[in-house]
Order: structure tokens, then sequence, then C-alpha cells
């Protein structure tokens, strides 16, 4: 699978969970089972450079869900 | 002035210590007659202090949880802060925190503290932390606009990078080291910086189950307690024997030199006796004093620091020296704080620190595939057991690496590792045991 094929995979996946909008970075593995966790989280970040995704950090943990989506996000940018 | 009163807040300031109160009074006050050009509303440490009193009153907080601020490029280094009463507190809606990383072992010019202040001071609330327990000097409260402004100031004004916060590997700390200590078996500052300049990606980009510390001392005494509180403490030791300067012992008893280089010298404690106070405290029992001569027994040295620590003229670190490594120190999830696990008793610590990046690279790997999420590696390594560890790290189960070897040398073998394996012929074993 090549990486734009990979990409959109991921979008999809976030896309049809309908109840989560923050994944850990090891739900993005479970995703490629085959890949080692370090090639997958170099596909995330460069989708985050891309601005398709974006991290969330409640300053211990990081998260990752795609741009714009969550309750709290959307908050937060109607107050800017 | 604050806008309102803060009754509870002003009790924080009646104790004996500093408060975080006073100081952020000073701050409030500071920037009522400043002529900087501030990019931050001028009121921030009024709205900031009126805050925390509503959440003492409500007995709750009003910070929401974590954010999506950042700079670009970077997922850790920011982090986000935004308050829930925005319309009563507008100065203090956003009030993110900013990790940079500290200098190797928090040396500074007092030029670079005044531009650093100048900066915060403009762009800030004009708080700081310094440091905060990673290592970090920590920016507390700016604006969402601000963050990219700051992020170019620092690193192309004050040559200054952030630090990690979140799923990363977080600043590396170090000791003061050769810098000014005389026990520091390597330099901690050159591997501080080494680790630092190497793990960027890691650093910046979250690509862990959760955080990740490393932490250098430069000798078992531990100045930075990376025993305690890193998922990778590199401790300084050495492999030879303690270098003993008979004169010198012989003057720390008559009295010429001062034990512990004159610290506790508030009061008299009568002369120094140095077999109260230095030999019976060895705690492997491991030296002996007959009146002229101090001996050593180095095969039984743990490296306590004591003998070192109290006759400092007297008594050397080995001239053999490098670094232990232990894994796992603080997972206060599962079972609460623990320090981390004697993992290689010693390695050189030279650059270009080759041997260390590939032990570490080992131990991310197998944390980045099986670790859970939030589970930090100590936690993990008790979970899959510390012989599975060993394996990982592609070294031999030692003594060294027990508590008590002697009483609890519980070792789980494979049949690879038993000559001949599991299978055996009966008749030859029958030959020598019985039924």
């Amino acid at each position: 699978m090549g990486i734009e094929e990979d990409k959109k995979l991921i979008i999809e996946t976030l896309k049809a969970k309908t109840t989560k909008t923050k994944f850990y970075l090891r739900d993005f593995n479970k995703i490629f089972p085959e890949k080692k966790p370090r090639e997958v989280s170099k596909l995330v970040n460069e989708m985050v450079t891309d601005g398709i995704l974006e991290y969330w950090s409640s300053g211990s943990t990081t998260m990752i869900g795609l741009k714009g989506a969550g309750v709290q996000h959307e908050a937060e940018d109607s107050k800017e | 002035m604050t806008k309102r009163k803060t009754p509870m807040l002003d009790e924080l300031e009646n104790g004996k210590w500093p408060s975080f109160v006073s100081d952020i009074k000073q701050e409030a006050k500071a920037r009522e007659k400043t002529n900087v050009d501030l990019q931050i509303p001028k009121e921030v440490c009024d709205d900031l202090l009126d805050l925390l009193e509503l959440s003492f009153t409500d007995r709750e907080g009003h910070w929401k949880h974590g954010g999506v601020a950042g700079v670009f490029g970077y997922g850790g280094g920011v982090i986000g802060r935004y308050c829930d009463q925005p319309e009563q507190f507008p100065a203090a809606k956003d009030f993110h925190t900013l990790r940079v990383n500290q200098p190797s072992s928090y040396f500074y010019k007092t030029e670079y503290l005044r531009k650093l202040c100048e900066l915060w001071e403009r762009r800030g609330s004009g708080l700081t932390n310094m440091h905060g327990s990673t290592g970090d000097i920590i920016l507390l409260g700016t604006t969402t606009p601000q963050l990219e402004e700051i992020f170019w100031e620092l690193t192309h004004n004050l040559k200054q990078d952030l630090g990690g916060s979140g799923s990363v590997l977080r600043s590396p700390n170090c000791c003061i080291g050769k810098a000014r200590c005389e026990f520091a078996c390597y330099d901690t500052q050159q591997a501080c910086r080494a680790i630092t300049m190497e793990y960027q990606d890691e650093l910046h980009r979250p690509a862990f189950p959760y955080k990740f510390k490393i932490k250098f001392d430069g000798c078992p005494n531990g100045c930075v307690a990376s025993i305690a509180r890193a998922d990778m403490s590199v401790i300084g030791t050495w492999r030879d024997d303690i270098r003993i300067d008979q004169e010198a012992v012989q003057a720390y008893v008559g009295g010429e030199f001062k034990p512990d280089a004159g610290a506790f010298a508030g009061r008299d404690w009568g002369p120094f006796d140095i077999e109260k106070e230095v030999t019976d405290l060895c705690p492997t029992h491991c030296m002996t004093w007959n009146g002229k001569k101090l001996g050593i027994n180095n095969r039984e040295c743990n490296r306590c620091m004591h003998c070192i620590n109290t006759m400092p003229r007297a008594l050397r670190i080995g001239k053999d020296t490098g670094a232990s490594i232990l894994f796992g120190a603080k997972a206060p999830i599962l079972e609460g704080a623990q320090l981390s696990t004697l993992t290689i008793p010693f390695m050189k610590m030279e650059e270009p620190f080759d041997e260390l990046k590939a032990l570490i690279e080992k131990v991310w790997d197998w944390w980045s595939e099986e670790g859970r999420n939030r589970e930090r590696l100590g936690e993990l390594m008790q979970r899959m057991g510390f012989p599975k560890f060993l394996e990982v790290c592609e070294v031999k189960p030692d003594p060294r690496m027990i508590k008590e070897p002697r009483s609890n040398p519980y070792i789980f073998w494979k049949e690879a590792d038993v000559p001949g394996g599991w299978e055996r012929e009966i008749k030859e074993f029958r030959k020598r045991h019985q039924k």
C-alpha cells in the first residue's frame, strides 16, 4: 500500500469512529499491524504537518485527532 | 491590584515560607506601571489571582483539561491551558504554558536571563517556574497568537529550543558534573547534550505510549535524583578501587581537615571519630581502621558515597570510570512510586555514546510495540517481567541486578540457556540419581 492510500485509510478509520474524536498513537498502530510503530508515528506526524490531523495534549499525554474534530476544540476556537 | 478581594489566597501569604501568591501580586503590580509594550492583556496576573480565588471558593478547578495549542512542526513544548470562565476573566482566558529546554546544568549568563525575562514580560504573563521537575524553564501563561512569535524569538534571538511535553522524550537533564564537581565519573553535560541533539525528533514529535525521561547523574550521590525520577537513569560509577590518601586520612583524624568539607558546622559535634562517623556507617561493612591505616574491600563496596563525602580530601573515586544504567523509575499509576532497576552494571561513557544510543533504541522499540496507552516503561517492565526486559536489552542476568542475590536468586531458565536442553539420557541420569 502506498503512503497516500495509508493516509486515506487513517482518515476513513477516524471518521468511522462516532464515539471518539481523540486517539492514542497506539490506535493508529492497530490500523497497520504489519508496520513498525516508528513508521506509523512518522506517517501521523506527516499528516499533522499537512494539517489533516492535530495533536491534543493534556500536558502529560498526547492524543491525535482529525483537525477541527471534537467539542472542546470547537469551543476553544470560537472564543478566539 | 486585584479587582476583587482574595481573602483565601491572602491566607497563603501568612506562613513563613515564600508565597507564590505574593509573587503573582508583585508581578501584577509591576505590570500596572510598566513601559514595556505588552502583547497580552495587562491584567493577566489580576485575572489569574481572581480565577484562583474562585476555584478555592467553588472548591473546583476552572481550567479545561488540556488543549490543542502548539507551534508549527512541534507536538510538544506547549501545554494548552484554557479557562472555563472566559467572560469573567478575559485576560486569563487562554493561559498556555511553554516548556523551554534548559541549558545543561542550568548555566546561564545574566545577560541571557535578562533577555528571557524581557521576552516573557512582553509576550507572556511574566510568571516563570525556574525550573520544572523535568528540568525545563517553564514560562507560565500566554495567549494563542503569541505562541509562534515567542517560538521565533526564542529560537532566533536566544538560540533556545522548546523542551518536551506530552508523550515524548522529555528534555534530558543532568547534574552539574565535571563543570564543578570532583565526584563526576563522566561528563554529564556532554552526554546530556549528545542525547538531546540525537533525539530531536523524539523530543518534539509525540511517538511514545507516554512520557519518557532520561536523567544523568555524575556519581551515586545523585544530585538530579535520576534513580527516582527518570525512566532511564544514567548514574556515574567506577570499576577499580577508591583511591586512598592515607596521610589525608590522618589529617582528618587529627582534626586538621574538617569532615564533610566543613558542612554541618553549625554546632559542636566534638572531635571527628572516624570509626563512628565513617567505618561503622559503611552499609556493606567493607571498611577497616586500625588506628593508623584505612582499608577498603572494594569488591564489597556498593557506592553509597558516604566515606568519600565525609573525607573528600582523603578518598577519591576510582580512575576507571563510566556509568551504571537503570530503567523504570516512577510508575505512579499502577503500584505507586518505584526506583529504577539496575540493568547495565557498567558502561563506558564516551563520545559519540553509540553503545548508549543503541541501548536506548532497543528499549524504545520494545516499549512502543508492547506498551499500553499511558503505561510508563517501569510498569511495562513489571507487567512483562525483568527477564523479558533483559532479553530486549540483549544482556544476560547478573547477580548485581538482584537486590539480595544470596537470598533471592530466582531465575527462570529457558531451554536454550541450559546445555543439552530439557531432554536428557535417563539411563545416564539414573546411574547418578536413584528413583
